[in-house]
């Protein structure tokens, strides 16, 4: 069944034809056709932002929090050029995302045309894979073909640039079902003998960790599980990176926190120190590593991940799996059971005290004040005052987005949106706008600096336009937090351009977008201030003042190994050389 | 240890079975890539290098099967065994990339390359320069009373070889296209 239509209605028809039902956008001159059937259905809800930086991340929220895709419309030029954050930070963490983007008629490309820009070319690093359509006809298999493209293997942004006169020209419809199958299926099942391979070490370790990643949660709720059972099963210790908090349980006993460079003590002595580290769906970054030559010279290393490129890349393991994280550990699983179940017990016993030791250091541990909010103390009363609500939680990027790894406890997957590998300043506020709209009866927190937040705030418009009751927490230091941190510790307390002189007022800023201000400036206040924003029904900003030069501790300085982790008492002073100030 | 099992790209016998994964022995390899004939598609495979900052010492890339739409590009690198592996993991994630060949150890492969030489000269250097075509059964493919282009085909070293003694016979300009390649029997 093929049909006659314009490719504006094309573009409609083919999101229809996807399932999609919320698209984020900002129209302009080469998007009006394709916004003109926007306007002419109502199966599709499109959310108008303030910036096509913000759609980009709202559509990250919403892909992350729902594990569908997200999509974006976006106008040619600097709609597409703002989209190029977006897209960056997708493809860095494994996002799927469809950006549909206007271009200038096909006989103008190419002659510096008003509002025209070398969109597939700018993109084109910054994407899994784009393409610009030069024929209406090509048009629905293109989009077809793209969602396949952001969907599988691992997950990330596709762009489709589509000229003004595509749009509006007529042609052939291909539904779905009729699109060819490409050559792009990538290999989703691992290979036996590894897995088996796995199992072998499994059983015999003395001293294995799990380290896992942003890969189980975008191999689904299944893989979660199925991780879950395994890790119950064979009790072994299991730490995570940011982008994988969530997908074992915080209130889990094998729990050991985060990892990396703000991990916890506990985590990263038992990634130093371990026999057997199986890596499931996470990629070795240097947030991770720490020093390569030292990270866990001792340790048998397996590594399951669904992109041959993520494996061997810095680290080179004796156990690689190329394979989908539900499949493959669905398959170890199989393998174990039918081995037997077993693992080295008395082993790991010993392991376990080990473990038990470090923990005892509490390296989360932090001087709490009676007369200024500690920003740590700030997110405990906020974890304290939401557990066990049916709650996600998104961040800026800085501090306050690592003290909310630390102190906040995820026990499902997709409940967390943070912008791990690109570190995105200005992801937060967007992002939590894109979940609250896939999830409107839910709690949703930002959790922000006040730097960050400035850099996307025109997107309290967006929230109030739309009802959103998004609570945005800022954690007001007056400071660009991280970074004066690093100048502390690496750059002699000169304190270049890190502090804010003139801030805006929060309470009258949200007050100005339509939304609900609070001000906490005192311990006391905190709990009923987190109570009057959870309980107002709208946007809120609560504008807390926290400590302005607290540090984030525990922190693997750049250029150190795991083992030479600072804790919150340690001296910082001289505690990174001069080849760790070259890191980042 | 089974081998890291790749859906496309490196075969199993890759590097990493036949040498030490860590070694830092700066290596050379050729790559032969099978990709969809469409737009933008060597700028892919271009940027990959250049953002990654991989090297190319040489890339020729023409149509293959004009009905299928494909086309082949034969990619000389260097680096590292590890970096080796990971360019051709990088290679193959791409989305319209077929198949990747690491003819440098998948066998025994050819490598041919075409040049052009333009000698000027009158005299003895030009005969000579005459005589020395004959040994590396170059072409002549144009000529003049003071000048030949010559055409040579062969692997990269007897080009360079042809090269360097047409330097001082009067060695005016140079095309090459650069290497393709393919691995022998079936």
């Amino acid at each position: 069944m093929t049909r006659q239509m314009s490719g504006a209605q094309m573009v409609v028809q083919a999101l229809k034809d996807q399932g999609v039902d919320t698209v984020f956008g900002y129209p302009g001159g080469a998007m009006l056709p394709i916004y003109d059937e926007i306007f002419r259905q109502s199966d599709i809800r499109h959310i108008l932002v303030r910036h096509e930086q913000g759609a980009t991340h709202a559509a990250e929220g919403y892909a992350r929090s729902t594990g569908k895709p997200g999509v974006v419309l976006v106008t040619s030029g600097p709609g597409a050029t703002n989209a190029v954050t977006g897209l960056t930070d997708a493809l860095m963490d494994s996002i799927p995302l469809i950006v549909l983007s206007g271009q200038v008629p096909t006989f103008m490309i190419g002659t510096d045309a008003f509002q025209e820009a070398d969109t597939v070319g700018i993109t084109r690093p910054c994407t899994k894979h784009n393409w610009l359509i030069k024929d209406t006809d090509k048009l629905a298999e293109t989009i077809h073909f793209a969602f396949h493209v952001a969907t599988s293997g691992r997950p990330g942004p596709v762009l489709i640039d589509i000229p003004k006169d595509v749009q509006f020209a007529t042609g052939r419809y291909t539904p779905p079902k009729k699109v060819p199958r490409s050559h792009y299926q990538p290999q989703v099942k691992g290979d036996i003998d590894a897995i088996t391979a796995l199992v072998a070490a499994i059983e015999k370790a003395k001293k294995p960790v799990f380290y896992t990643g942003g890969g189980v949660i975008n191999s689904g709720h299944g893989a979660s599980q199925l991780l879950r059972e395994l890790v119950a099963g064979t009790d072994f210790p299991i730490t995570s990176t940011l982008m994988g908090l969530g997908a074992y349980p915080a209130s889990g006993k094998n729990w050991l926190g985060m990892l990396g460079m703000h991990g916890t003590y506990e985590a990263n002595l038992a990634m130093h120190d371990c026999d057997l580290m199986i890596n499931v769906g996470a990629r070795f970054d240097d947030r991770i590593t720490g020093r390569l030559e030292d990270f866990s010279p001792k340790s048998k290393k397996a590594h399951i991940d669904i992109d041959a490129s993520s494996i061997n890349k810095v680290v080179h393991v004796e156990i690689p799996i190329l394979g989908d994280v539900a499949h493959v550990l669905e398959d170890v699983l199989k393998i174990w059971k039918s081995r037997g179940r077993k693992t080295n017990t008395e082993a790991l016993r010993g392991w376990w005290q080990q473990i038990d030791k470090w923990r005892a250091v509490n390296c989360l541990g932090f001087h709490n004040s009676d007369s200024v909010i500690k920003p740590q103390h700030a997110i405990q009363r906020l974890e304290a005052l939401t557990r066990g609500m049916d709650r996600y939680v998104t961040t800026e990027v800085g501090q306050h987005q690592m003290w909310a790894a630390q102190f906040m406890g995820f026990e499902d997957p997709n409940r967390w949106m943070t912008s791990g590998g690109l570190g995105t300043m200005g992801y937060g506020l967007p992002a939590s706008i894109g979940v609250q709209v896939a999830h409107p009866q839910s709690l949703v927190i930002n959790v922000a600096g006040d730097a960050s937040f400035l850099m996307n705030m025109q997107e309290l418009g967006t929230a109030a336009q739309y009802d959103l009751p998004v609570k945005q927490f800022i954690m007001n230091n007056e400071r660009l937090g991280m970074v004066r941190q690093w100048q502390q510790l690496l750059h002699g307390e000169r304190y270049s351009h890190s502090w804010s002189e003139a801030l805006p007022d929060f309470v009258k800023l949200a007050d100005a977008f339509g939304g609900k201000g609070i001000l906490c400036e005192h311990p006391d206040d905190l709990d009923d201030a987190i109570n009057a924003m959870l309980a107002h029904d709208g946007p809120v900003i609560l504008d807390c003042r926290v400590e302005k030069h607290e540090n984030c501790f525990p922190m693997i300085p750049s250029g150190k190994p795991h083992n030479e982790m600072l804790l919150g008492d340690a001296t910082t002073e001289g505690a990174i050389d001069t080849g760790g100030a070259v890191l980042v | 240890m089974s081998a890291l099992v790749l859906k496309k790209g490196a075969s199993r016998r890759s590097a990493y079975d036949l040498k030490n994964p860590l070694s830092d022995t700066i290596e050379t390899h050729t790559l032969a890539v099978l990709v969809d004939n469409e737009a933008g598609v060597l700028a892919r495979v271009i940027g990959l290098f250049s953002g990654r900052g991989y090297n190319i010492e040489s890339l020729t890339v023409a149509e293959v099967d004009h009905l299928g739409h494909l086309s082949r590009i034969t990619i000389v690198t260097t680096g590292t065994p590890q970096v080796i592996e990971q360019i051709k993991a990088q290679l193959a994630r791409i989305v319209p990339v077929h198949d990747v060949h690491d003819l440098t150890v998948e066998g025994a492969s050819v490598e041919r390359e075409l040049a052009m030489l333009k000698v000027a000269g009158t005299g003895e250097k030009r005969v000579e320069a005459m005589r020395l075509a004959g040994i590396f059964r170059a072409a002549v493919v144009d000529t003049t009373l003071e000048s030949f282009v010559f055409e040579i085909t062969g692997t990269p070293e007897k080009i360079d070889a042809f090269v360097d003694l047409m330097r001082p016979l009067g060695l005016s300009e140079i095309a090459r296209t650069g290497v393709a390649a393919m691995s022998r029997g079936t």
